[in-house]
């Protein structure tokens, strides 16, 4: 496994990383970074730092709970669009095009404004267990973040699942292995091999969808940085705070994520 | 109860806000994918052909438009944008200019594109057999004439899946403009659900009409893609 690096290591070797020109463009940063320390105005920062705190954890469980809860989904979703009768394949495709057709922006409108408005209206209610979440934002919020994520991964299962090679699952039909146990042992393992590595892009992708919650008041990072603006009327600092913010959770999802693929052996996939 | 007559083309229907919704989305969408793949193409071929340093850069932009939301990157854009470019204005005596949230968006949408368009031709032309080009080469053709005789012909049929999916994208990203405030369709949906408090029937009709764009793009897609495809060896 310690064998992995490739060829543009080689090429790394004979071509040192740091070059003049990347030296000065070093500097240039470090110089952009001094002047916006030195310039800007951070005096809100110690104030508000314990709130960008609770709005990290708000985005990141928003990122990881909708994540889980949407990959659960999605192995369903993903299968019985390869092999389930049609009553069940129609609706789970329908569901992936309706989802992946409309922006989540819009989805996160409809769920939040347009149940939200409808629930009040069903008699008792108030009575349920569930009623005092359905009136605070962020149920909403998972729910529409999951069934996004749920509906992009379902497509990939669905080709995860298909490309599963056909040898194998008759090699278990063979040694009379009943439907269930050759889903479990062998059909669900190898699609989940398969479809791991794309699991990284669509995690960035959906920890990008994140501060979409913010509209409907959930208080998030980038909720937080929204009040900080409001109130100290600043337009660069907090943004560029939060970019740079949001650029350090995709690096660290991007190198967890490597570190891990690095550990799964893929061979002969 | 659903009052349908709220969808009248009319007012007091809302329909027609709606449609107007839908025509500055449709704008913003075009142009915004238009200038992302001028960007991408020079992109694409200042990261392939360009010195050290226009590789660099060039990776730093895709990287960091690529790792920050998109969200994000249209506030910074929208409002740092403008205030910067009024302040440059200023600074050579110039009058604040009051830009178009047309414009704006447009502007916005295509950097953002234009980070991923880069790639995805970038990847294109790395797949184009070498051969072609070194030939175009060879007969001393120049590169300018190259990249619009050989290298885009070409890289085409390899780039249209990743173009087409981005395509999808910018359809769906113009939704973000209504957080500045953009009369793009999700904001009127907003403020016609908003006003009327049927929420459901407007937001579903929104969903509706974005559907019916992904649905016919994927239609036309299907038929470029065929078209692209001719003369290369089946791929599944």
């Amino acid at each position: 496994m310690t064998t992995a690096p490739l060829p543009a290591n080689e090429t790394a070797r004979r071509d040192p990383w740091l070059k003049p020109h990347r030296l000065v463009l070093i500097l240039i940063a470090v110089a952009l970074v001094a002047a916006a320390i030195i310039f800007g105005r951070w005096d809100w920062l110690p104030r508000y730092l314990p709130r960008l705190w609770s709005g990290l954890l708000v985005t990141l469980a928003m990122l990881f709970g909708s994540a889980l809860l949407g990959f659960v989904l999605a192995v369903p979703l993903g299968l019985v669009q390869v092999t389930g009768p049609w009553w069940l394949k129609a609706p789970a495709a329908a569901f992936c095009t309706m989802i992946r057709g409309t922006p989540l922006l819009l989805q996160l409108w409809l769920l939040y404004y347009g149940l939200g408005s409808l629930f009040p209206m069903i008699p008792g209610i108030r009575e349920f267990f569930l009623w005092p979440y359905l009136r605070e934002a962020w149920p909403y919020g998972l729910a529409a973040l999951t069934i996004s994520f749920a509906a992009y991964e379902g497509e990939i299962m669905r080709g995860a699942f298909a490309g599963v090679p056909s040898g194998e699952l008759q090699a278990a039909r063979a040694f009379g292995m009943s439907p269930a146990k050759l889903l479990w042992r062998i059909w669900l393992p190898r699609a989940l091999h398969r479809a791991l590595p794309t699991l990284n892009g669509e995690t960035v992708l959906q920890l990008k969808s994140t501060p979409l919650i913010a509209t409907i008041t959930v208080v998030d990072l980038y909720g937080v940085i929204s009040r900080v603006r409001q109130e100290t009327y600043l337009t660069y600092e907090p943004l560029f705070l939060l970019a740079l913010i949001y650029m350090l959770l995709t690096a660290i999802l991007v190198l967890a994520f490597r570190y891990f693929e690095n550990r799964i052996p893929t061979r002969g996939v | 109860m659903i009052d349908w007559s709220l969808l009248a083309l009319n007012p007091p229907g809302w329909g027609g806000v709606l449609l107007r919704g839908l025509l500055s989305t449709m704008q913003i969408a075009v142009g915004g994918y238009l200038l992302g793949l001028v960007i991408g193409l020079f992109g694409a071929v200042g990261k392939l052909n360009g010195g050290p340093l226009m590789r660099d850069l060039l990776e730093i932009y895709t990287t960091v438009v690529r790792a920050v939301p998109e969200l994000v990157l249209i506030l910074i854009l929208y409002y740092a944008g403008t205030d910067f470019l009024n302040k440059m204005l200023a600074l050579f005596d110039y009058d604040a200019v009051d830009i178009s949230g047309l414009v704006a968006g447009i502007f916005v949408i295509g950097i953002v594109q234009g980070a991923y368009s880069t790639e995805v031709i970038r990847g294109a032309i790395k797949s184009i057999p070498p051969g072609q080009i070194e030939a175009a080469r060879a007969y001393a053709i120049p590169p300018a004439k190259i990249l619009r005789r050989i290298t885009i012909p070409a890289m085409l049929p390899y780039a249209i899946p990743g173009l087409s999916n981005l395509w999808l994208i910018a359809t769906k990203d113009t939704a973000l403009l209504a957080v500045v405030g953009f009369s793009e369709l999700t904001l009127v949906t907003r403020q016609a659900a908003g006003t009327t408090k049927s929420y459901m029937l407007f937001f579903l009709a929104a969903g509706a009409l974005y559907l019916a764009i992904t649905l016919i793009s994927r239609f036309l897609i299907g038929i470029l893609e065929r078209r692209s495809r001719r003369g290369l060896a089946g791929v599944n």
